[in-house]
């Protein structure tokens, strides 16, 4: 590489400049690939041809001419809707998402940056995104937006803890909360925590799926019982940013539970030069299993019921959860 | 299966067996399309593949002018009032001289805005003469709203599409 760009990139403001870009430019397109695949694998999980025209063949460019017919549209904010926590809660909702990409390793030297409390800071920031939906809820000055903003408010509070009380255990694990550190604890170990934590990984899928307000955990949408919920007022862009944010959560919360438990960037018998290439590509193929899971969950299972979801989160994650956390630190301490 | 973990037979099964099998179905159904498209889809791509309807299908309503007496009974009975009649008398001379004036009922205007139909098909029920058919024709969608209204001469043109009515029972 020449040294103008080393240089060039070596300063702080340039490089914290091409970074933001990266992720600027990443989650419209991870956005795009898991709603196409979503879209295909719907249809041929329903016996459908699924979208087929545009783009000339498979559809392609369908969710680009989405994304484009957004932009089209109106931007409609209601005559009773507080208008700067309106338009403010699709942002806030998105810069969760995007600040999740910051701590996910993409290989060995591949991270925007490796905090010593990285797992802890994902936890955080992904609660960032309860408020941008509880902002929705309550500005858009609508009945089924304000029931469908509490409930995500109820939903994302109650699954928030199994999901904490389930990252403890690879963290244990590993003895650290860097990502990076977390990855190489695997390395050492030979395995990934999966094995150990098989418990923890169920956990962790299902509140993510709950955190993730997807089908069988949509209750806050639920377009039988509130039309949209929370997104019932939305149109134009602003939609587009909470459809975005969505999928790239998907593909956020899937590579955070591929570090902690399948190993990350990390698979056996790879040499360690392959894997500064490779790494990426290993992360993403694995992040896109969950992802396939996670469409396929939605696609076979109908929604719980409010208090059923309740339920789950209290009186079996969270007990069960509280369990694996004591089992591992007592095993931990005795080899 | 029940909450209890018992399927219907009263057999004891693993509790979430049903779950693993409703996955089970979906992914089945997903390789099954995915690589066999021809023996397993349900539907077909639309404009280039037309699936032909029944021939009883509610497709669009045709009418036969000749038979039409500006009876005005479908355009009262029609749920939304999307029919529109308009007519007036004709006064036909006598056969004899001195005989007496006959008056016939003369169609001006037989429109039906598809607009606002709802096919229910109850001004085919109460056409008295016979002048209301159904028939299985669809592909009349329009840019524009307002060219959904279809004068009595389009609607004329789709008498040729109505089928034969079925042989009568003996």
């Amino acid at each position: 590489m020449p040294t103008w760009i080393t240089d060039l990139f070596s300063n702080f403001w340039v490089s914290l400049g091409g970074k933001l870009l990266l992720v600027a430019l990443m989650i419209p397109l991870v956005g795009m690939v898991i709603g196409f695949a979503e879209m295909k694998l719907s249809a041929k999980m329903q016996y459908r041809v699924g979208p087929y025209f545009a783009g000339g063949r498979w559809g392609w460019a369908q969710l680009i001419a989405d994304g484009v017919k957004f932009f089209q549209k109106e931007d409609i904010v209601p005559t009773d809707a507080d208008r700067p926590v309106f338009k403010s809660a699709p942002i806030l909702v998105l810069v969760g998402t995007v600040a999740l990409f910051v701590v996910i390793p993409f290989g060995p030297n591949l991270i925007f940056r490796d905090l010593d409390v990285a797992i802890f800071y994902a936890l955080a920031i992904s609660s960032l995104s309860t408020i941008g939906v509880l902002m929705a809820g309550w500005s858009s000055a609508n009945k089924y937006s304000l029931i469908g903003g509490l409930r995500a408010a109820g939903q994302l509070i109650a699954y928030e803890l199994p999901l904490v009380l389930a990252v403890v255990g690879p963290v244990i694990l590993a003895g650290t909360m860097s990502m990076q550190g977390i990855v190489q604890a695997q390395i050492d170990a030979g395995y990934p925590f999966i094995v150990l934590q098989f418990v923890g990984f169920i956990i962790f899928m299902i509140a993510a799926l709950a955190e993730l307000t997807r089908i069988p955990f949509d209750m806050p949408i639920a377009e039988s019982e509130l039309v949209m919920g929370y997104l019932t007022e939305y149109s134009g862009f602003r939609f587009l940013f909470f459809f975005l944010a969505e999928f790239a959560n998907m593909f956020t919360m899937s590579a955070i539970a591929v570090t902690l438990f399948l190993g990350g960037w990390w698979l056996p018998f790879i040499p360690a030069e392959t894997l500064e290439y490779a790494g990426p590509l290993i992360l993403i193929g694995k992040t896109f299993l969950l992802v396939f899971a996670m469409i396929w969950f939605r696609w076979t299972f109908p929604r719980f019921r409010e208090d059923q979801l309740q339920s789950i989160a209290w009186k079996w994650l969270v007990p069960i959860a509280l369990l694996n956390i004591t089992v591992t630190a007592a095993l931990k301490v005795l080899f | 299966m029940t909450a209890n973990g018992k399927s219907n037979g009263g057999r004891r099964t693993v509790p979430g067996m049903g779950m693993v099998k409703g996955l089970g179905v979906t992914i089945s159904a997903m390789f099954k399309t995915i690589f066999l498209p021809g023996k397993h889809l349900a539907t077909v791509n639309y404009p280039k593949v037309k699936e032909t309807p029944v021939p009883r299908a509610r497709g669009v309503i045709a009418l036969d002018q000749e038979a039409c007496t500006v009876c005005m009974l479908c355009a009262r009975n029609c749920p939304d009032w999307c029919i529109y009649i308009e007519g007036h008398k004709e006064e036909i001379p006598p056969d004899k001289p001195g005989g007496r004036i006959k008056v016939r009922a003369k169609l001006d205007r037989f429109d039906i805005d598809y607009a606002l139909c709802m096919y229910c098909g109850i001004c085919v029920e109460v056409c008295p003469f016979d002048a209301l058919f159904w028939s299985p024709e669809y592909e009349y969608s329009e840019p524009h709203m307002g060219d959904m209204m279809h004068d009595m001469d389009r609607l004329q043109d789709w008498l040729k599409t109505v089928p034969e009515p079925p042989a009568l029972e003996k």
